[in-house]
């Protein structure tokens, strides 16, 4: 399988910006959510002290598990109505934010959204451009974009004090984490970065949208909007909600390679730096890095199965006779769903960061790429959200693996096991297993069910038409997708029905929250307890033997749950694409 | 130091020339028939769904193997059909038998591990039950030897009954003696058949019932009731019957459980997603993909794992009061041990007198035989024989002479002489014992203490000895002051058993950190540390501060171990996580601690924190095997299941196995021989070898992980040969 | 009941109130103001004007090139979002194909986008034809094409116009835009400068 050399020096300078910004992300990262002074606090103290004073909270109040788990699902109850509101009033929305004159977006459809955003997922079942009216888009969507990427990360942060804290009872105060996170990381990095996008061409406006006169005599429509503040939110809170129906494809959401480069640090580096912060706060920064190294295999593992693959093609396209070698002239590869500014290789590197960071965003089409290609972006999605992961919820979820390895590799060493000096027991095996058991049950339980319905066979057909096992993926890719939060899509399957919009919205409500309640508890457990000092008897968690058995566990949990579905779906629609059979 | 050499003087427990590894008398290897024969019946008996409904892995494979049985029941109705002719329906009927019968098989086998595992312990509870007696005891109403005695059945005794047993007779229940001496010999629960002395008073109090008097007479007070005696917890602990699942054991059920759930889901969303793909999956093929993924191996063998544990305890005549402490035994982290009888022989011998300057050592050496004639310690008899050895004293013990024995409050011990003593003033004392209890002694009667006395004293202490200080007060006629002088230092040698620092050592490279406890002073305690190779020590301890350095350990994080003997040990003992007492010792140690040694080898504690952590071992590498072995399964069931409706996925078949019946069956086969081959291995237990956990993790990694995945590739394959050959493949 | 109030209920809502107000209003209003003020170019949308004052187009924004005289662009599966039949270009309605790879109806669509480009240049080279001028774009609205997909048009525009082979290529290769710093992203042609100065070149043969 071909791999230029030009994309394995792209991937590798890649991987060495993020490796470069992790400390310094991570350093900050620590700062803030420890309350410790920063070179943003001059100016944004006083804001954070009103905002307290505003919702009568105390900055010194902490909370306890089931403190700070009902402060999190009160708050995203409370945005998730308002979203829903915003979505179904929008006829009666002024003109400057209703241009187009958008109608009121029908109940399952926005019940879909609401769910969607306030999740951290943001899948669309709608096209944007012709849904959501401008307000909605700002005051609804961007709102979640923000606020749903500082619930991860608050959330991610909890556990952690769980982790580093002893003999304690509190994991903080979700209400500072909330407004710490968006206003010392969040707001600051977009406002910045919107203003970078736009320089490159993303566009920020409110105009209506423009009708042009083509050189060629016909005239062309073309949509408009404040694009790039959406766009730089959308990408560094890993949640992938685009403006228009094709996301980070439209030229107008991302212009070129260096937008598209940024687009795709911007849905890491986040992640990447949560590792390092953790490491710090349990005093021992290894501790951060060898998870970061673990999720950093398994990502990189995973570009360099897609981008050959991609770039080797679909034999079926060179028997249709489209040349797809590539040459000094053109990428090559399946181009099919894909745009030629990005090719082959910032395309499948993109894809691969979206399901490894469960973003969302896409630059290139999932369902149109090979089978092993799309068996990548399913399993890394499938694996939990871990590779990186979403913001905040990649460090729980890694974190939730740690616990299970630990125990395992505690056992086969004689020892009680025990992470970061703290037993792991049968609470903490409970709540960890708890968390595991999700996935499954959202992922299986809900594609089962949904394909063996008409009412789940037909959004194959009333979509692209995708049959035979590529159908299976698709419905497949759609339930994984929202169970981990990530919110791209195999788009062949039409979502934008009563069926899909109601079991896809509790699959994303579920994913979250059905997980985020058992870690939470994880910490609660784990906070309280005394910290044993580390002997000769007790297994480091700093090696590369650890980084080895996390990365077995991973894998083989996955692989195990996954494979006969994969093999009826992805695995043999690559079969099947050698032999030459279409479906 | 030849340490074999020296021979105490009286009669002791001859232990310390014993082997390290003990193993009972007449302990049954793994597949001696007997047991054998009562674990096969027993197999069968444990069918019943109330048995299998507690281990909810076999109890999925037991509704599977009902289910596989109706099938093939209706299929054997089954017409052909046009999809389906006579030869096809006969092998599916074939193999939905096979299948079934195989599915069988698998429950059988774990719970043949089970019952083997127990029959075991079954067995040593049987040894054990033997000693249990009916004999009639003879009862005392009052502690009187020559008391009037009333014959009452053993089972009858309670509890504060007082009995006297004799020699040749058997000790009819748990107690303490309280009164006289005997030889005893304990081989119906230790195993041992060298005598052991039990007496009254002291740290050898307890007496165990159903052992044998050999010699003299002892009256002992019973301290259990009939049904809570040693051999009673002794004949549970080992039968299994009441064995509660230990921490560690529930939070691996609950893992196992969650496997088994995301298994179950795995299967029974497959069919939605075949029937879509063209063609449904077969009830059959469900459950048997269904059972080879759910870790039926670590399922079926965890109990056996569990029981096998506690049963090797006893074997190496350690009885854990509950599972909980065996696996605690696994975590240690710190070891207390007392210097005098474990690490050093017990009995330190006078070995030489220095008498300061201007004194004589003969009035040395007399005064301090007189102090020790009536000290019935060994140390004082060893100063009497030297003392006599070397100057030929004869004299007796001075009927009018009070002995003041030795108190941990004083530190001292001597005798008053000529006249009555009652603390103020007598007319010759004498006193023995630490340097600063008798200086101050001194000085309370107008004495003086040199600096050569503290030069003298030191000398001996670094050089791992403990120095004795003599003094005597001599009072004037008529209550006229008299004087009051240091006459020396009696030199009492230690002597550190063999073979101590190799097994520190090995504790070291454990993980596990040593502490010499000892009432010694500093500076003896740390030559003796530095020569035995302890970690540390706590020098000059009272219960009060061995209290507080557990305590200290404990709230560092560290589980601390100790072993005791002793009344005052007691607290020490129920406050460490793992606390050993000697079965040598005082009921209330043992009742404080919760294993008790029978062997009364303080370390023994090696073997006990082997066999916690080879528990744990078992279990994590078994469960390992399990999950890992779940990857060849796949790829021999996953193209069979599916071959119809895709036959391309025959790619997937890359141990070219025969036939997709074939491979089902393999699977099944394999999944079901696998638990039968390594119950040894659960019976046995997995080694622990101390070579720090990074390495011991890789080499299980690496035996159990990938081990784990490559054996049943090779284990389906053979077994599918073998169905080729017997033209078995059904297909 | 109060606690509950004061400890969830009024943080919750004051909180998103705040918020929605700092990032739904404040936040993207501050970020277009300035936005405006210093990238008014690219923030309304890189338009392109005709020399006579109409706007002809976006620079981003790719179009449905028809006439044999211009370079095409990719084929884009766009529909027109009032009547939902198939308007490639559309540019208030971005989609793509999302068709899987073994889809035959897709397989089938690229065969004939095959047939048709081969017959629309007749003297293009025989053999496969650039991958990218026979499949979707992922936006639809793709502003770009391969260099080697403007090559495989270059014959025919040079006969289309009566201009020399070579100078029709020489207008792709001072088009090309390379890869940013050399490495990330793809060389490729943006085809509305490239037809609008194949324009420019056609009315003044001279400026090529």
């Amino acid at each position: 399988m071909p791999v230029t050399l030009n994309s394995v020096l792209q991937v590798l300078i890649f991987m060495v910006i993020i490796l470069l910004l992790t400390k310094p992300v991570g350093l900050y990262l620590y700062k803030v959510f420890n309350g410790e002074r920063t070179w943003l606090s001059p100016v944004l103290v006083p804001v954070e002290r009103f905002f307290y004073r505003l919702s009568g909270i105390s900055e010194e109040d902490e909370q306890k598990w089931t403190g700070y788990m009902v402060s999190v699902l009160i708050f995203s109850v409370v945005g998730m109505l308002l979203l829903y509101l915003l979505e179904r009033t929008q006829q009666w929305q002024r003109t400057f934010f209703n241009p187009q004159g958008l109608p009121n977006v029908e109940p399952q459809l926005a019940f879909n959204t609401a769910a969607s955003f306030t999740t951290n997922t943001n899948w669309q079942s709608y096209t944007g451009e012709q849904t959501m009216s401008y307000l909605t888009q700002m005051a609804g969507l961007a709102f979640h974009q923000f606020v749903s990427a500082a619930v991860g990360i608050a959330l991610a942060v909890a556990l952690v004090r769980g982790l580093a804290r002893r003999s304690a009872q509190h994991l903080g105060s979700f209400w500072v984490d909330l407004v710490r996170c968006t206003l010392y990381i969040l707001l600051p990095v977009c406002i910045v970065g919107a203003l970078v996008f736009v320089s490159q061409g993303m566009i920020q406006n409110f105009n209506a949208y423009t009708v042009v006169h083509t050189l060629n005599g016909q005239t062309q429509t073309i949509a408009q909007g404040p694009v790039a503040s959406m766009e730089i939110i959308k990408d560094l809170g890993t949640n992938g909600g685009g403006f228009f129906n094709v996301n980070a494809a439209h030229p107008f959401e991302n212009p070129n390679a260096l937008t598209g480069l940024l687009i795709i640090l911007c849905e890491i580096t986040l992640g990447a730096g949560l590792f390092y912060m953790f490491g710090k706060w349990v005093g021992n920064t290894r501790q951060g890095w060898v998870l970061w190294i673990v999720s950093a295999i398994l990502f990189v593992i995973g570009v360099f199965i897609v981008i050959p693959a991609e770039q080797a093609g679909n034999p079926l396209l060179a028997s249709a006779g489209a040349n797809q070698v590539v040459n000094a002239t053109q990428s090559g590869g399946n181009m099919e769903g894909k745009e030629v500014r990005f090719g082959i290789t910032i395309s499948s590197l993109q894809e691969v960061t979206t399901t490894a960071t469960s973003t969302g965003t896409v630059m290139s089409f999932h369902d149109s790429y090979t089978p092993i290609g799309g068996l990548v972006l399913i399993s890394n999605m499938a694996l939990g959200e871990i590779i990186f992961g979403g913001v905040g919820a990649g460090l729980y979820s890694m974190l939730m693996f740690a616990i299970i390895g630990v125990f395992i590799a505690g056992l086969m060493v004689g020892r009680t096991p025990e992470y970061l000096g703290k037993k792991i027991e049968r609470k903490e095996i409970m709540m960890a297993v708890l968390a595991l058991l999700v996935s499954p049950l959202v992922i299986l339980g809900f594609s089962s069910i949904a394909i063996a319905l008409p009412a789940g066979q037909a959004g194959l057909t009333t979509g692209a038409g995708n049959l035979g096992p590529h159908g299976l993926s698709d419905i497949l890719y759609a339930f994984t997708s929202t169970n981990a939060n990530n919110g791209s899509a195999f788009a062949g399957l039409n979502g934008n029905n009563p069926f899909y919009n109601w079991t896809l919205g509790f699959a994303m409500l579920i994913g979250r929250f059905a997980e985020v309640i058992p870690l939470l508890a994880l910490g609660g457990a784990l906070v309280k307890k005394r910290v044993v000092p580390a002997g000769l008897g007790t297994f480091p968690t700093t090696g590369a033997l650890w980084v080895a058995l996390l990365i077995g566990v991973i894998l083989i949990v996955g692989a195990l749950t996954y494979f006969p579905a994969y093999s009826l779906g992805p695995i043999i629609e690559q079969l099947f694409m050698h032999a030459g059979k279409v479906f | 130091m030849q340490t074999d050499q020296i021979q105490p003087e009286l009669p002791t427990d001859g232990l310390e020339v014993k082997q390290w590894k003990t193993r009972r008398k007449g302990d049954l290897s793994i597949w001696d028939p007997s047991i054998i024969r009562r674990a096969i019946p027993d197999s069968f008996k444990k069918l019943d769904p109330r048995v299998q409904v507690k281990n909810p892995v076999m109890f999925v494979v037991e509704v599977g193997s009902v289910v596989t049985t109706i099938e093939f029941v209706r299929l054997l109705f089954a017409r052909p059909t046009a999809t389906l002719d006579r030869t096809h329906l006969n092998f599916e009927i074939f193999f939905v038998l096979a299948v079934a019968i195989w599915l069988w098989f698998t429950v059988v086998f774990a719970n043949f591990a089970e019952a083997m595992a127990e029959g075991r312990g079954k067995a040593q509870a049987d040894t054990l039950r033997r000693a249990r007696t009916t004999t009639m005891a003879k009862r005392l109403a009052c502690p009187d030897r020559f008391g009037k005695v009333e014959a009452v059945a053993a089972p009858e005794l309670r509890k504060g009954d007082l009995v006297l047993v004799e020699a040749g007779e058997v000790i009819p229940g748990d107690g303490d003696v309280i009164e006289g001496v005997a030889s005893v010999d304990e081989s119906a629960i230790t195993g041992e058949s060298a005598p052991v002395i039990r007496e009254s008073g002291g740290d050898r109090s307890a007496v165990t019932g159903g052992t044998r008097v050999l010699s003299d007479w002892i009256v002992v007070q019973i301290s259990a009731n009939p049904g809570e005696t040693f051999l009673d917890r002794m004949i549970a602990l080992v039968e299994g019957a009441r064995r509660q699942k230990t921490p560690n054991e529930i939070a691996l059920n609950i893992l196992i459980a969650a496997l088994t759930i995301i298994f179950l889901l795995v299967v029974v969303s497959l069919e939605p997603f075949a029937i879509y793909s063209g063609q449904a999956v077969s009830v059959t093929t469900l459950i048997a993909l269904l059972v080879c993924l759910i870790p039926t191996t670590i399922g079926g063998l965890l109990s056996a794992i569990g029981i096998a544990g506690m049963d090797r305890m006893v074997q190496r005549n350690v009885l854990a009061m509950s599972g909980r402490a065996v696996e605690a035994a696994g975590d240690v982290d710190v070891l207390l041990l007392d210097k005098t009888g474990t690490i050093t022989l017990g009995n330190r011998q006078a070995t030489r007198f220095v008498p300061l300057r201007g004194v004589e050592e003969r009035a040395l050496a007399e005064a301090a035989m007189l102090a020790s004639l009536s000290d019935e310690t060994p140390e004082g008899r060893s100063i009497v024989a030297l003392a006599r050895e070397k100057y030929g004293f004869t004299d007796a013990v001075d009927p009018t002479a009070m002995f003041i024995p030795f108190s941990a409050t004083t530190r001292m011990s001597g005798v008053d002489m000529h006249g009555a003593s009652n603390g103020t003033s007598s007319a010759h004392a004498i006193r023995k014992g630490a340097g600063d209890s008798v200086a101050a002694y001194v000085a309370e009667y107008g004495g003086t203490t040199s600096d050569e006395l503290k030069t003298i004293v030191n000398g001996i202490a670094s050089a791992g000895s403990t120095p004795l200080v003599v003094a005597e007060v001599r009072s004037g006629v008529n209550g006229t002051d008299g004087h009051a002088q240091v006459l020396g230092v009696i030199e009492l040698k230690d002597i550190v058993k063999g073979g101590m620092r190799a097994r520190f050592d090995e504790l070291r490279r454990m993980g596990i950190r040593t502490v010499m406890i000892t009432g010694d002073n500093p500076l003896t305690a740390a030559a003796i540390a530095r020569e035995a190779g302890v970690d540390d020590f706590l020098a000059q301890a009272t219960p009060e501060t061995k209290m507080k350095l557990i305590k200290e350990q404990q709230t560092g994080g560290r589980m601390v171990a100790m072993t005791g003997d002793g009344t005052n040990d007691a607290p020490a003992l129920a406050q460490a996580d793992v606390g050993v007492a000697m079965n040598t010792g005082t009921q209330a140690a043992k009742e404080a601690a919760n294993m008790v040694d029978l062997d009364s080898n303080p370390t023994k504690l090696i073997e006990v924190v082997e066999v916690g952590k080879q528990l744990l071992i078992s279990r994590g590498a078994l469960t390992t095997f399990s999950i890992a072995n779940d990857v060849a399964k796949y790829f021999a069931i996953i193209p069979a299941a599916f071959s119809i409706t895709y036959p391309q996925l025959q790619a997937l078949n890359i141990m070219h196995l025969t036939t997709p019946n074939s491979a089902v069956l393999s699977a099944v086969i394999f999944n079901a021989l696998i638990i039968v081959a390594l119950i040894p291995l659960a019976l046995r237990g997995i080694k622990y070898r101390a070579i720090g956990a990074g390495p011991l993790l890789r080499r299980n990694l690496l035996i159990y992980g990938i081990g784990g995945i490559i054996i049943p590739f090779a284990g389906i394959k053979a077994i599918d040969l073998i169905l080729q050959l017997l033209h078995l493949t059904l297909g | 009941m109060k606690t509950f109030l004061t400890k969830y209920l009024r943080p919750a809502v004051v909180l998103t109130l705040i918020l929605t107000i700092v990032t739904g209003f404040l936040y993207p209003g501050v970020v277009t103001g300035i936005a405006q003020l210093i990238f008014p170019y690219q923030a309304n949308g890189s338009l392109v004007k005709a020399s006579n004052g109409t706007v002809i187009g976006s620079d981003l924004i790719g179009q449905y090139w028809t006439k044999p005289g211009y370079f095409h662009g990719r084929p884009s599966v766009t529909v027109n979002p009032s009547t939902g039949t198939p308007e490639p270009y559309a540019a208030d309605n971005s989609t793509a194909s999302n068709s899987g790879p073994t889809n035959a109806a897709f397989i089938q669509t690229v065969q004939q986008r095959v047939a048709a480009l081969k017959k629309e240049n007749p003297n293009a080279p025989a053999g496969p034809v650039p991958v990218d001028l026979v499949t979707a774009s992922a936006s639809g609205l793709d502003p770009d094409i391969s260099i080697a997909g403007a090559m495989y048009q270059v014959p025919r525009i040079a006969s289309e116009r009566g201009l020399s082979h070579d100078v029709v290529a020489k207008l792709v290769t001072d088009h090309e835009t390379g890869r940013f710093l050399g490495i990330f992203g793809e060389p490729y042609v943006n085809v509305l400068d490239l037809n609008l100065a194949l324009d420019a070149c056609a009315a003044l043969p001279s400026s090529c």
